[in-house]
């Protein structure tokens, strides 16, 4: 069957037995459309006409942009992904949450101190949690956002940092809090006070900038600069490479 | 899950894995042996992309003219303005400011940071979200020399080598010798790096280097710092105004030929806006959503070549615009995340590429476009990939045997957005190998910068994969971060010494006018316009639907 008559119209209804089986009808923000079954949320709205502007970005589960609310037949649950990552199911009624309104202090990270004060200081409404665990549930990475949340208020920066390290910042969360708490700033402070401030340094790294600002690799670099390409080459195919690896 | 027919193969690498893992143990090269200069060339010449006949073609106008650059840049170069140069009133900017950076990712972010540092005020041009960028998602890592047994020379060779001798030195060498201090400046950003437990950074492998270089964040590196220079963007509103879904779709220059701005898009609203500044910065990243050669891609969904096409028509050369990277190892099963990126850490932490009998055909670690043809050889000439169901095909990438080397538990400690991807679609690949083939991947050249990031044009500056010439023609794993960083840094640096002394002259777009002319003079239709700034996925059907003959207002 043509594509284009496999797709279902906007005006007409169709029976059951003329959809294809692979074909699945999917409601865009109220609207029916057919699309591929093993269709992402985002190839949907895409086969089905749609030039996305917001809601779209990494495509690939990094960036956050294509948080998704949906709902199936008869359930009463909210259900949340990232478009990009979630295959469509029959029926599905769905919405993009592109855009949240959060709340972002703006802070001197050099003027901070990380103490177990600091993020309740910045974020006060951090302490209106009430353990719901909704940001939980939202969360497409599947992380404990609760649970940070609580470690923040006890003013726990190490833990708050390791266990919001995958957040993708896409705002699930905070689009469901009842506390109008915004997780991912405050798991971002988090992490930017442990890197900054807690994480332990060692020292090849400031040995190595002594180096250069000595000027200790100045003169083999004018050196290898120098080469013909012949010469270069040579050395290149010539250099070793049974490092260890792991 | 994988049908039964491609489990089958899978238990051909299993019998084979012991055997593997012994080889891994012995040494890399023991795993297989690199390939000389003369291999090397031969099978990129007969099996990388590049060097197919229709790869290329000789661009007609603009100043690479008599070039033959990748045909699907071409078509972009070749295309008219968006708007009516001549129609445009230059009189009453929209918005003015000292520097304008086009761009948001990390590259422009690094900019205006250091801009906003040495005084100057600015503007960021956006075309999606803030951070919405191919920084966001390097998984694997940043190179830099930063231990005992590596040197910024050593880091210098693999590059130069990597990018077949082409690159420019100068270019090389301040990447390489910055690279530490980067890293220092990250950490104090706030940048969580892996480390030891002496505090000492992990450094992995990666393609084509010599030494284990390769910093990262678990495998969200891109993201990690990517997500610390938005935050402290945003700690500066006083001082950099981030105009998002606002892309750039011409550069404004003075009388006197230098930059002085941009029109902006409001993607919404679709008007144009007049953006008059000393100093434009361009970092608007790569092409992968053009889909070279039909290949599907690892890149972001604005990584529309914006940038070039912009300078090209402000007069500014391109530099190597003839190739393409295509990464080795993209995803081809399952269908749903056909071309993302499997990160090369894969690799790094001793993962190995076998055919579909569990056999070893190529080492490893090659740089990419190396390994990338050697995987095409595999699965065409050599017929030895294996088949999907929707008729895709690759070779398997071995995962679990890099817990085997390193220790159970390392794969969900240094992979857990491989884990987590993977896993959405029901494979473990802690248990199972991935599928993967060449997927489109960088912009190894771009516009032609110095080491300061200056361009042909007095005034605009490009970092990051928008510039050309730092990589060669083959960037190696780990660079573009380190790129965007380092030049980044220099853009901004530079820009906002270059504004204390600049007198901007009357506002023109002759430019524009110029190039229509020359696209007149060679015949070129007026059927595309460029930038493309989004990709269109819209299929066919609804297009043979979309019949609104005329525009008004916001409704097409």
């Amino acid at each position: 069957m043509a594509k284009s008559s496999s797709r279902g119209t906007r005006t007409r209804k169709k029976k059951a037995d003329e959809v294809p089986k692979e074909m699945v009808p999917v409601y865009i923000m109220g609207k029916r459309y057919f699309v591929p079954a093993a269709s992402t949320i985002m190839g949907a709205l895409e086969y089905a006409g749609y030039q996305i502007k917001r809601g779209a970005g990494c495509r690939e589960g990094f960036c956050g942009a294509c948080a998704t609310v949906y709902r199936t037949p008869k359930s009463y649950k909210i259900q949340y992904g990232l478009a990009c990552q979630t295959v469509v199911e029959p029926d599905m009624y769905l919405a993009q949450l592109p855009f949240f309104p959060a709340l972002k202090k703006v802070y001197d990270i050099e003027k901070l101190k990380p103490s177990t004060e600091v993020l309740s200081a910045i974020y006060p409404e951090i302490n209106r949690c009430v353990a719901c665990n909704t940001c939980t549930k939202a969360c497409p990475q599947e992380l404990e956002v609760m649970d940070y949340i609580q470690a923040a208020i006890r003013g726990d920066i190490e833990k708050v940092a390791h266990l919001s390290f995958d957040c993708i910042m896409c705002g699930l969360c905070a689009a469901r809090c009842p506390a109008e708490i915004v997780h991912y700033n405050v798991g971002i402070l988090a992490r930017r006070l442990y890197g900054k401030y807690l994480a332990k340094l060692g020292e090849y790294l400031p040995a190595r900038l002594k180096e250069i600002e000595e000027g200790k690799f100045d003169e083999e670099m004018k050196e290898i600069m120098s080469l013909s390409r012949e010469k270069l080459e040579k050395r290149y195919y010539e250099r070793d490479l049974d490092f260890q690896i792991t | 899950m994988y049908p039964e027919y491609m489990r089958e193969s899978i238990r051909k690498v299993e019998a084979t894995r012991p055997k593997r893992l012994e080889l891994a143990k012995a040494g890399l090269s023991k795993v297989f042996k690199p390939m000389t200069e003369e291999e090397r060339d031969e099978v990129l010449r007969k099996f990388h992309p590049d060097y197919t006949p229709d790869a290329r073609r000789e661009v007609r106008v603009g100043p690479n003219k008599g070039e033959k650059l990748t045909s699907k840049v071409v078509d972009l170069l070749e295309a008219h303005s968006r708007i009516d140069p001549k129609k445009f009133d230059l009189s009453a900017p929209d918005y003015e400011t000292d520097i304008l950076i086009i761009g948001g990712g990390g590259g422009g972010c690094m900019a205006a940071l250091w801009a906003i540092q040495n005084g100057a005020k600015v503007i960021i041009s956006q075309k999606l979200r803030l951070g919405d960028a191919n920084s966001m998602m390097s998984q694997g890592g940043m190179q830099a020399a930063v231990n005992p047994h590596d040197s910024p020379v050593i880091h210098y060779l693999d590059i130069i080598g990597g990018g077949h001798f082409d690159n420019k030195p100068e270019l090389v060498k301040t990447l390489t010798m910055n690279a530490p201090f980067i890293v220092k400046w990250l950490q104090q950003l706030g940048v969580m790096w892996d480390r030891d437990e002496n505090g000492n950074l992990t450094t992995k492998a990666g393609g084509g280097t010599s030494r284990r270089r390769m910093l990262s964040a678990r495998d969200y590196t891109g993201a990690e710092i990517m997500r610390n220079l938005r935050d402290e963007v945003r700690n500066h509103p006083d001082e950099i105004d981030v105009l998002e879904f606002n892309p750039a779709v011409e550069l404004v220059l003075d009388d006197e030929g230098k930059a002085a701005g941009a029109i902006l898009y409001n993607l919404e609203t679709e008007e144009y806006y007049l953006v008059k500044a000393k100093a434009t910065i361009i970092t608007t990243g790569g092409f992968g959503r053009l889909h070279i050669k039909g290949f599907a891609t690892t890149n972001h969904y604005g990584a529309t070549a914006d940038g070039l096409v912009l300078a090209y028509r402000a007069g500014a050369k391109l530099l190597y615009m003839d190739s393409v990277q295509y990464h080795p190892t993209g995803a081809v099963y399952p269908e749903q995340i056909a071309g993302f990126l499997i990160t090369e850490k894969v690799r790094g932490l001793g993962g190995q590429p076998v055919n579909k009998h569990g056999e070893l055909f190529v080492f490893p670690l090659e740089p990419r476009d190396v390994e990338a043809a050697n995987f095409i050889r595999e699965c065409t000439e050599r017929d030895n990939g294996i088949k999907t169901p929707s008729g895709r095909v690759g070779v398997w990438l071995d995962s679990p045997i890099i817990d085997m080397l390193n220790g159970e538990g390392t794969i969900h400690n240094a992979l857990p957005a491989m884990v987590r991807q993977f896993h959405r679609f029901g494979i473990d690949i802690t248990k199972e190998p991935m599928l993967v083939y060449p997927t489109l991947h960088y912009q190894n050249g771009g516009i032609e910068i110095n080491e300061r990031a200056e361009t042909s044009i007095p005034g605009l500056y490009v970092a990051g994969e928008a510039s050309g010439g730092l990589h060669g023609r083959n960037r190696l794993m780990g660079n573009s971060v380190l790129d965007y960083n380092v030049f980044g840094k220099i853009a901004g640096i530079n820009a906002a010494e270059y504004i204390k002394s600049v007198k901007i002259g009357k506002l023109t777009l002759q430019h524009v006018i110029d190039f229509e002319r020359e696209l007149k003079e060679v015949g070129i239709p007026k059927d595309v316009v460029s930038p493309m700034i989004l990709p269109d996925y819209i299929p066919e059907g609804v297009k043979k639907k979309q019949l609104t003959t005329e525009w008004h207002g916001t409704l097409m």
